[in-house]
């Protein structure tokens, strides 16, 4: 948990040191928390959004979670079977993907700018690792897309952000029970003439706590004396079991 | 009431898992056998990733094996020396085993080899034991009929390094309980079993050792290769779930007690008769799974432990 913080005030640092989009018109936005604390109950959680515009205008928030390498498998018939046959791996796909506008995202935004800040899932950049025939990795893309979407990792259509009055807005970003641990961004833009003229970025710290933190921890750094435990706890475990049944 | 599973990383009703492991070690305690060929489909089923289902497995095994062994020690029905002579080929075979289970891992064929040998294991021992324990079963029905010749000579004698198993009355050339071992620890690493299904009735129609000294004896050997198996996948592949295997555990160490003793009411025929019955239907519930059209055709297998 302290390591989630220090990484959160480092990335923070960081954005802080990034030009924004645009720097002359304002939105200022932050979460209700910065850590997503899993716990041994944990069944998802909430987030809010919320922020101010220097006026009226549209605004745009995406949650991306952190970046990794992404295989996605087709399964074909082999001999009657269903067997992995195909795989695609692309690179840096957010493990996270949410997205929340106060309008339909076609109506207040150009394309061009949704490419360019990559808001919307159609506009997040599939590359594969290795070269592969286009119109076959827009295919592994699109299954990637749907599969993630299935799981609650991405989001499936954008999300309202409401306001109250012209300036004040607010939405909430759910979160499943399998929700990736990691650092995630949240960036907010501010949206006029269906461009982005400024925006803000915000980490979000997802992080397993306590017991569960632990545990997980001990699983991978020390593997040989994890394992050592597991087994001895196992074989305790048996012992105490048949004690209650020695005399029959 | 659901409970966060920190190295499988989901959510799962703990009232569920604490009766998945009482069921399973009630049939462990009844057949000899680890039950990790039902746990572990089992775990998957309720939505563990298949590769800390059976890491998990082999960490709930070694718990439950130990209390079914202390079950049957009391009844004096465990074979020391054989049990060590098979422990020796299944430690080899451990190793190996988590060997390739990485490889198929890396290769993205894991879960299909994982469903694979099920499939073609349990159905092929099912339809064995059914055969077998039937036949038995009608033979006893008609006083009159031949009896099994106590003793037939095949190659199987004539192998070197003959040794006397005292307790099984048996004399016998020592590299066949090490190579059922060696072949039974490689299956335990892949499928996240102890292998007592295999080794039980191996030990009975292979080895010939009296049906009493079997499931201890099997039990035993369990123990220590389910405990490497733990140890190999900890270190090697990170998917032992300690919380899981220790929730299986409570419920499985007391099941396995009870079904130790209800198993000693069941005679040896009907015994086996129930267990291919019940083997049987895992395999047919597996191979469907197999050759059904899956509801999605793509799938991202990291996508259950990023």
């Amino acid at each position: 948990m302290v390591s989630a913080r220090r990484l959160a005030l480092a990335l923070l640092g960081l954005v802080a040191l990034q030009p924004g989009p645009a720097c002359a018109e304002v939105v200022v936005a932050d979460l209700s928390s910065h850590l997503i604390a899993i716990t041994t109950g944990f069944t998802g959680a909430s987030v809010v959004l919320f922020g101010a515009t220097d006026g009226q205008a549209d605004v745009v928030a995406i949650v991306r979670g952190p970046e990794r390498d992404v295989t996605v498998w087709k399964r074909g018939k082999v001999a009657g079977i269903w067997a992995n046959t195909d795989s695609v791996t692309f690179a840096n796909i957010p493990a996270f993907y949410a997205v929340a506008a106060s309008g339909p995202l076609n109506d207040i935004l150009s394309p061009a700018a949704a490419t360019l800040y990559k808001i919307g899932t159609d506009n997040l950049r599939f590359e594969p690792r290795s070269s592969t025939d286009p119109e076959k990795a827009s295919v592994f893309a699109n299954a990637l897309i749907e599969v993630r979407k299935r799981a609650g990792v991405f989001s499936p259509s954008h999300q309202k952000i409401s306001f109250l009055g012209d300036k004040l807005f607010r939405t909430t970003f759910y979160f499943p029970a399998n929700v990736p641990t990691g650092t995630y961004l949240v960036e907010v833009f501010l949206v006029r003439g269906k461009d982005v003229v400024g925006g803000q970025t915000t980490p979000l710290v997802v992080s397993k706590v306590g017991v569960d933190a632990a545990v997980f921890d001990f699983a991978w750094r020390d593997a040989f004396a994890y394992g050592v435990i597991a087994v001895m706890m196992a074989v305790m475990a048996g012992w105490l079991a048949s004690l209650p049944f020695r005399n029959t | 009431m659901d409970i966060y599973l920190p190295v499988a990383e989901v959510s799962l009703d703990i009232f569920i898992l604490l009766g998945l492991g009482a069921g399973v070690g009630f049939l462990s305690g009844v057949f000899g056998v680890g039950g990790g060929f039902l746990l572990t489909p089992l775990l998957i089923l309720i939505g563990v990733p298949a590769p800390v289902a059976v890491a998990s497995s082999a960490n709930q095994l070694v718990g439950a094996s130990v209390s079914g062994v202390l079950a049957h020690y009391r009844r004096g029905n465990v074979d020391f020396k054989m049990g060590f002579t098979l422990l020796m080929g299944g430690l080899a075979g451990s190793v190996l085993g988590v060997w390739m289970f990485t490889l198929f891992a890396r290769l993205g064929q894991i879960e299909l080899v994982i469903s694979l040998c099920y499939v073609i294991l349990l159905g092929v021992l099912g339809t064995m034991m059914g055969i077998e324990s039937v036949r038995t079963i009608l033979r006893q029905r008609r006083p009159g009929a031949a009896r099994r010749r106590l003793h037939r000579h095949t190659w199987m004698h004539g192998l070197p390094l003959k040794t006397r198993f005292r307790r099984s009355q048996l004399y016998i050339s020592a590299l066949l309980p090490i190579g059922l071992g060696f072949g039974v620890g490689v299956l335990s690493a892949i499928m996240g079993i102890g292998g007592g299904f295999l080794m039980v009735p191996a030990m009975i129609y292979t080895l010939g050792m009296p049906t009493s000294m079997v499931p201890g004896t099997s039990l035993l050997q369990i123990i220590f290769v389910a405990a490497n198996v733990t140890l190999l996948q900890a270190y090697t592949n990170h998917t032992v779930d300690a919380v899981l295997a220790l929730l299986l555990l409570v419920g499985g160490v007391v099941g396995a007690q009870f079904g130790t003793r209800f198993g000693t009411r069941l005679r040896g025929e009907q015994l086996r008769f129930l267990m291919a019955i019940l083997v049987l239907a895992v395999a047919a519930k597996l191979a469907r799974d197999l050759t059904l059209r899956p509801s999605d055709l793509f799938m991202i297998p990291t996508d259950n432990r990023l």
